[in-house]
């Protein structure tokens, strides 16, 4: 889903030259986007704004409610559940955004490189996109819970079956987000490293620069864009994380590997907390927004030092 | 990662074998003048055996039977091969139920997604210097922060009241939540497509709408193709959404199918995996014989 649009579209609009006098476009244009803008707003704004009008009453999902104020954004900050949540999101995250970086860089770089078959190897490393998360996430599951068992048995870590260890069956969700995450990514970097003219790889070298020297001053600040893209929207993605839990460890051993995604869906759907998950998506909401708008600002700003 | 690359598996050397020589009847691409890398290619293949050996390990336990594997770490090649597994998670999935309301909903918000999107698109992208339409796309493009969860709850309660818990509102949806990211991806190529053409035509008398079946969205094709294959992948493969929307049983899609089926047939893992391979087929199929053009169709829909 990554698009380095983005870029353009912050840009102010270049308008499309004041060709037509008149202040109102042809009437057709209106009636093309007013159904969408209806349709939108029904299936999303309105639940936008009435799970924040929820989120200040104590509606259960069922049955009579009151205005409780800003009771549930109180307790929130109170509830080690929710704390919990958002420090196994976080370090998940961020884990997993480092990782598939760097991984989808260097692949991406080994495609771009003269190789044999490469389209084929271009192939192969799609192919997790268009799995299924949840579907392969249940292998993955096998994998741990009964291959590595047997084939690792000298590391009591794999022995024991790493998705019921609480401090370590995290490692198991960042694997597999990271193993679908790549593939996409993979693919940005790729359209990304293709943009840079091959001359400029020539005339370093015949000037002596290092493979290392290219990569550092050639090959990133000319893909910043794309690298600034790929690392907001993977943070943005891996922070929201909730198939691979559920196919890997159901948020368990206890609620270790329990994601904010996922907490909100339980309490929601079968704790009766409606109006309380419900503020809790409402706080995660501006988390998010927060968290993207500083990376955009920070990353965009290391693209200009180059 | 490392912990998957490092298992020993037959199945990396025998593909690699096979393409190869494909590949050189072929031959690479002509401007290219570098020489061939080796050791990338070496290192890319080892790479790309962490994508394989996952599904290889699917297919292995797909065809055993649950002796062989309580025997192995799932790993061994099954023999004999037991095909009985396909069959056994071919009824208790309802596989052709299933695909059914999968193909469904895929196909159904694709064919919208691309009308609509394109249809909106192309009207914002023409009038962005209008205070309306500008609006419009900062308001469309503001959701892609919204995280799903926020409009989670409401939303269930919002499609069982209007009746759309079922395909039908499925489709509503994945057309709906996929304007955002398509009118992005829509709109700079429209504008990068030359407006006098349009203005000819309406010389010629075509109407606005004339202009855009006739002469626009021909001319999206490359975006149809980057858009077409996303909302596709998305729709088909999307579970927290069918998960909470849906409600009959019998209108279950394909990843439900399976989630279920964990639930209820936890140990049965040989036929669990019989079914996941049934799940992921039909778009593998799809993929591999579109595999050039699915990629450069994603590529190009992230460079423009």
């Amino acid at each position: 889903m990554a698009t380095v649009t983005t870029a353009d579209t912050r840009r102010p609009e270049p308008t499309a030259a004041p060709r037509k006098r008149s202040k109102l476009a042809p009437r057709a244009y209106y009636w093309f986007v007013w159904p969408a803008v209806l349709a939108f707003a029904a299936f999303h704004t309105v639940p936008v704004i009435i799970g924040v009008f929820f989120s200040f009453t104590n509606y259960a999902g069922y049955g009579t409610w009151d205005f409780v104020g800003i009771a549930n954004y109180a307790n929130i900050f109170r509830d080690d559940r929710v704390l919990q949540a958002y420090g196994f999101s976080f370090l998940f995250a961020i884990v997993a955004t480092v990782l598939t970086n760097a991984i989808s860089l260097a692949i991406a770089m080994g495609l771009n490189a003269k190789i044999r078959a490469r389209n084929f190897w271009r192939g192969v490393y799609f192919v997790p996109y268009i799995l299924a998360v949840l579907v392969v996430g249940y292998v993955f599951q096998f994998l741990f819970s009964n291959s590595l068992p047997k084939i690792l048995s000298g590391i009591p870590l794999f022995a024991d079956n790493i998705l019921t260890n609480p401090d370590w069956a995290w490692t198991a969700v960042v694997v597999l987000a990271v193993w679908q995450a790549c593939a996409f990514s993979i693919i940005i970097y790729l359209a990304g490293l293709q943009t840079i003219p091959a001359d400029i790889y020539e005339a370093a070298s015949i000037d002596g620069a290092t493979p290392a020297r290219q990569f550092r001053s050639i090959t990133f600040p000319l893909i910043s864009a794309f690298f600034t893209i790929n690392v907001v929207l993977s943070l943005k993605g891996f922070l929201q994380v909730f198939d691979p839990i559920i196919a890997l460890t159901g948020g368990g051993p206890g609620t270790s590997t329990e994601s904010v995604t996922m907490l909100i869906f339980r309490g929601g759907f079968t704790g009766g907390e409606f109006a309380y998950q419900t503020a809790n998506a409402v706080l995660f909401f501006i988390v998010i927004t927060i968290v993207s708008l500083l990376q955009f600002r920070v990353l965009q700003r290391r693209e200009a030092d180059f | 990662m490392s912990s998957s690359t490092t298992t020993p598996v037959e199945a990396g050397p025998a593909t690699t074998a096979v393409v190869v020589p494909r590949r050189r009847l072929r031959g690479g691409d002509p401007s290219d003048t570098r020489r061939t890398n080796w050791w990338a290619t070496a290192l890319i293949a080892v790479c790309s055996l962490t994508v394989i050996i996952p599904l290889y390990l699917a297919v292995a336990v797909a065809l055993k039977t649950p002796a062989q594997l309580a025997s192995g770490t799932g790993f061994e090649l099954p023999w004999p091969i037991n095909w009985e597994n396909f069959a056994v998670a071919w009824e208790r999935t309802s596989f052709p139920q299933a695909l059914l309301n999968t193909a469904i909903i895929t196909v159904g918000s694709v064919v919208f997604t691309l009308f609509t999107s394109s249809l909106v698109a192309y009207a914002l992208a023409r009038n962005l210097h209008r205070p309306f339409f500008k609006g419009v796309f900062y308001y469309l493009l503001a959701a892609l922060f919204i995280p799903f969860p926020i409009i989670m709850l409401p939303l269930v309660k919002q499609t069982s009241l209007l009746g759309l818990d079922n395909p039908a509102g499925m489709i509503v949806l994945y057309t709906i939540y996929g304007l955002s990211l398509n009118i992005f991806i829509y709109t700079a190529f429209i504008r990068s497509i030359p407006i006098e053409l349009e203005e000819a035509a309406r010389m010629d008398g075509a109407s606005t709408w004339r202009v855009f079946r006739q002469i626009v969205f021909p001319l999206l094709m490359p975006m149809n193709a980057t858009v077409g294959i996303l909302t596709c992948v998305w729709a088909w493969n999307d579970f927290i959404m069918p998960l909470v929307v849906l409600t009959e049983p019998s209108d279950r899609t394909l990843s439900l199918a399976q989630y279920v089926f964990q639930g209820q047939y936890n140990t049965d893992y040989t036929v669990a995996f019989a079914s996941y391979l049934m799940a992921m087929a039909p778009l593998l199929i799809v993929y591999i014989f579109s595999q050039r053009w699915v990629i450069s169709g994603v590529m190009r829909g992230s460079i423009k």
